[in-house]
This record gives C-alpha cells, structure tokens and sequence, in this order.
C-alpha cells in the first residue's frame, strides 16, 4: 500500500507541478526515480518531524501540495502541536502518509505502533483522516486528494492486503462505502478491518445471520447520510477498528448517535484494541488476536449482539 | 535616547495596551526598532495587496511581540489604525497572538513558539524552486531558540543554502521566568548558528543606525542563511519595565499606570 501511494505521488508530480515529497529518514531508495527526475521537488529532511510539517506548511502557503511521508507513530506524537497549529489552523492542504498504521509494526514494540492516531487527530479542526483497506482504494484515493484544499491524514496498511475494493464503487472522501448489505446486523469498519468483518459476514451467513459491512474509509468527516440510512435498517451494528477503543471510528458513531439518532445507541456494539500498550511481539495478526480482534470475536460479538 | 518615531510606535502599543490593560508589553518593546528598521528600510510590500507575490514575508515567531507589529502594521496602512483599539476585543482581528487569516500583512499564525522559522524555510525553498527573488525575514525571541524545533529547521536551512532567509534574534536576555542564562542559557550564541552554517552578525537592536547599516546587506553570503543576533532590553522605553521580567506579560493594568507609560514616551 505504501508503494502504490508512493508511485501515485510520483505519477501526480509528474502531471502536476505544485505536487512535491517530502520524507524524513525512510528506507534506502524510497522513491529514487522521482529524486533522479524531479530534483527540486523531493526532499529527504531527516529525522526532524516537527521541522518537515513546518516546512511543509511553508511550502503550502505558497501554493504547493506537498506530501509528507514518514512512521504513523512519529508524524502524531512527535508533531502534534506542527500538525494542529501550522496545518490544520491555517487550514492547508498538506498530506500526511503514514506508514504502518495500527499494529503493523508489532515485532518492533509499542514505540512503534499507531493505536490513537485516528482519536487524536480527529479532534483537530480542518483536519480530515483517511484509513483505505487495501492498495486499489489507496490509487483511487491520491487521484482525489489533488485539489482537496485541506490537510489529509492518511493511515497506511502494511501491505499485500487482500484487495476487497472494486472500482465500480468509486472513492469519495466524506463517503462511506457500502460493501456488502446488510439484513440483520452490519459492520462499521475502517482500513483492513474491512477484510476481516467480509470473513466474519461468512460464518455468521452459515447461521442464516445474514450481516453486511459498511467502510467507512474517511473517519472524519464522518458519513451522517450513510449512518442515518443503514443504521435503523438492522438490529445490531459492531464497529471495528485497528485502534484504542477511545477516540476513534467506534467514539465518533456513538458520538454521532448520541448526538443525532439516539434510539440506535442500544444496538451498537465496538471492537478496538485495549487502554493499555502492547504487551506482546509477533506478527500484526497475532498481536491483533491476542488484543481480541479477530474475524471469530468479530463474529462472536455480532452473534451475541443479534441474539439478545 | 528614543527617537520621535520609535516613541511614536511606541505611543501605538500603548493604545492597544490601554484597551483591557492587557498585553505582552515586555517583550513588544525589545522588538520595535527590528520591525521599525525591516519596514521602513528592507521589505518589500503593498499594504493595499496584501498577498501581492512578489512582496518579501516577515514572520513574527515570537508571536507574543504581535503588539510591535500591529503598531508597524497599522503605521503601514496594511489595515485602520482605529483597529488597534479594539485589540483583544471579541470582535477584533488583533488578538494576543497574531494569525494569517484575520490580519492582513501577518504571514503565519504565531505564539506557540519555535513554528515560524520553519514555515520560513519552507517559504524560502518555494522561492528557490520558483527561482522567485522575494526574500524571508523570521523574528524569534530568545527564550523561544529553546525550542528543538529551530535547529531542526537551522540544519535544514543550511543544507538547502537558503540565503533568502534571514532569523533575527530578539536577544533581551529575558525569558518569561527570568534571565536566559539562568533558565536555559544560550551561550556561545554566534558560535553555535554559525557551526549551523549561518553566517552571523550582532547589532544594537536598538540603534536605528546600526540596524540599517546591516540590514541593507543582507544576505551576507553567497549560499548560507543569515543569523542577526540582535542585543536588546526588553521593556525598552519605559524605565520601569526595562529589565524587568515582571513586564513580560501584564494584566489589569490601571488608568495611572497608563498614563505612567504615556509619560515616559512624553505623550
């Protein structure tokens, strides 16, 4: 996923002169085509995060779109206050792609891994973040971010992801993606939860529990019309995300419920990871199980749900 | 001695001062004659086109000053000099930390200290990619080149040979809590920007004179950024507040401690 969102850059640099790079200290290579052939507009800053989102806000100011590449855990934490006051106060449309979202670094512990990018980011005015599920919605995704005129946060995979994505549902960003229609209970998902609640649909399809999955690739703004329209059509909705339960996809549909459709918060169930850091190495899909998401605890969740 | 314009921009932040005796009035004082000289003498703008393309940008780090530039600002004509009475106020686009999309003539929303310099650079490298010639002039405090942030974007500034970009340092040797050196000392100060890569020149920042004679010859190299370190009194112009950490910020001031100010400018 993070090749294709990189070649996308290069092929939007080529056709578009205000696009530019900008990298922090990333692997050897990263991108070397584009350093060969457009020099001027490819940076590799170093390790210096809180620096490369003020420099890139400078270079939106001025009428360029740059795209800032590093570790999803270091282009949050590190530069939190460069991310709110320098992008998103001064509204520019500056992207941030961040690699190895959620708990895709697991070997290399939790200095490493992304679990409240989404709940800390999203509270920032301006700001919209994006979570694609595999790499065709990824290419689908950089052709619409040319004249966004906002900053975008852009939480990668780790790659290889099955593609689950069709071209003939288009890519919005605001608007969620029916993957599969409900009949009883459905599944809000983001990123490559999408994959996971497909798989869980199937076994609960074996106990005539016919489910559907509803991807919500853009958790803010969050699609109010797509809620509005499904969520009172079922009896059971589990939100999934690859994220601490606080702050992110599972907070803003209560959020919104609450706020706008309070007769469905009783049906509303959210898997996410627990408050605390992983304790644990292995594979992302071992650490994801060992924190309770799984496609069985996603089908578990919903069957329990559905048969209250 | 002040001279009638630097008493005159002087006269102006207490105007804005006076409104809710309230300000960063300490450190607006060390400032005034940096901006007065950058103004009058080396920018480039057009206070009717705010925005024109080719104007120079000077960003307020240290966006606390922001009394300093409103009154150079509104001297410029960049908005009405009636808008410095209502600063601070619900309604009015002075606020207590400037921002780019309310006031016209403020190139970045400052006050969180340690952003501009980089946002600086990266308006520098847009000019160099354009091949433009307007140049960039960032304005940091002291205590704020605490901040990592700057020589994340010092080591940048330099590897890109940025010479349109110039920092000066507002060195009145006060930070909120008291001198820098005891807070969080800052010498040797030319050594560390010119191991940098800055070439590095300090002034009187406030000899109107001296200041002119330098600016006018920027940039000072061939490829490397420019660093004036520029030595300063905060508070300067009111003998009470002049090295007094007390002024950094003041609140609730009384009608006899205005006119205390007014008259040491003898207005």
């Amino acid at each position: 996923m993070r090749k294709t969102s990189l070649n996308c850059l290069y092929e939007l640099a080529i056709k578009d002169e205000r696009v530019l790079f900008i990298g922090s200290d990333l692997g050897y290579g990263v991108l070397d085509e584009m350093k060969k052939t457009l020099p001027e507009r490819f940076f590799m800053e170093g390790v210096s995060e809180q620096h490369i989102i003020g420099m890139a806000a400078g270079l939106a100011m001025e009428g360029f779109f740059p795209f800032v590449n590093t570790i999803a855990t270091f282009i949050t934490r590190r530069c939190f206050e460069q991310v709110a006051m320098d992008l998103c106060l001064h509204d520019l449309p500056v992207r941030l792609i961040a690699n190895g979202g959620g708990l895709v670094y697991a070997p290399l512990g939790p200095t490493h891994l992304a679990t409240e990018d989404l709940a800390i980011l999203r509270t920032l005015p301006n700001m919209t973040v994006v979570v694609p599920c595999d790499a065709e919605e990824m290419k689908r995704l950089m052709a619409e971010t040319l004249d966004y005129p906002h900053p975008i946060y852009i939480r990668l995979a780790k790659g290889g992801d099955k593609v689950v994505s069709l071209e003939e549902n288009g890519f919005t960003l605001g608007k969620a993606i029916m993957m599969k229609r409900p009949e009883k209970g459905l599944f809000v998902t983001t990123g490559i939860m999408t994959q996971l609640a497909l798989q869980a649909c199937e076994i609960l399809k074996e106990e005539n529990l016919k489910c559907g999955v509803l991807h919500m690739h853009t958790i803010k703004p969050l699609d109010h019309e797509a809620l509005q329209l499904w969520l009172p059509q079922v009896q059971g909705v589990v939100s999934v995300e690859e994220h601490t339960r606080i702050g992110g996809l599972g907070s803003a549909l209560l959020e919104f419920c609450s706020d706008e459709m309070p007769d469905q918060l009783v049906k509303i169930r959210r898997i996410g990871l627990p408050d605390r850091f992983a304790d644990q190495y292995g594979s992302q899909n071992s650490l994801l199980k060992h924190l309770g998401i799984s496609v069985e605890n996603l089908a578990k969740t919903m069957r329990h749900l559905l048969k209250k | 001695m002040l001279d009638e314009r630097s008493k005159f921009l002087r006269k102006l932040v207490l105007e804005m001062v006076e409104v809710d005796g309230r300000g960063h009035i300490g450190p607006a004082l060390s400032l005034i004659e940096i901006l007065r000289v950058l103004y009058d003498s080396f920018l480039r703008f057009r206070p009717d086109q705010p925005e024109w393309s080719k104007r120079d940008r000077l960003i307020l780090s240290k966006g606390h000053g922001c009394l300093a530039l409103y009154a150079l600002l509104a001297d410029k004509g960049f908005f009405e000099r009636s808008e410095l009475k209502r600063f601070c106020l619900p309604e009015s686009i002075l606020g207590g930390h400037p921002e780019r999309n309310k006031v016209p003539g403020v190139e970045a929303s400052t006050g969180a200290l340690g952003h501009g310099f980089a946002i600086g650079v990266g308006m520098a490298l847009a000019s160099k990619i354009r091949k433009q010639s307007h140049r960039i002039v960032v304005v940091t405090g002291d205590g704020e080149i605490n901040e990592g942030s700057i020589w994340e974007s010092a080591m940048s500034a330099s590897k890109h040979q940025l010479n349109n970009l110039s920092i000066f340092i507002d060195y009145n040797k006060l930070q909120s809590y008291g001198p820098v050196e005891e807070v969080l000392g800052l010498e040797p100060l030319v050594d560390k920007w010119q191991s940098f890569g800055f070439e590095v020149q300090e002034v009187d920042g406030h000899d109107t004179k001296d200041l002119h004679d330098l600016i006018v010859k920027l940039p000072f190299h061939s490829v490397r950024p420019s660093t004036i370190i520029c030595h300063t009194i905060k508070g300067k112009g009111l003998p009470f507040a002049e090295n007094n950490p007390e002024w950094h910020h003041k609140s609730g001031l009384k009608a006899k401690e205005i006119k205390a100010m007014y008259d040491c400018l003898e207005y």
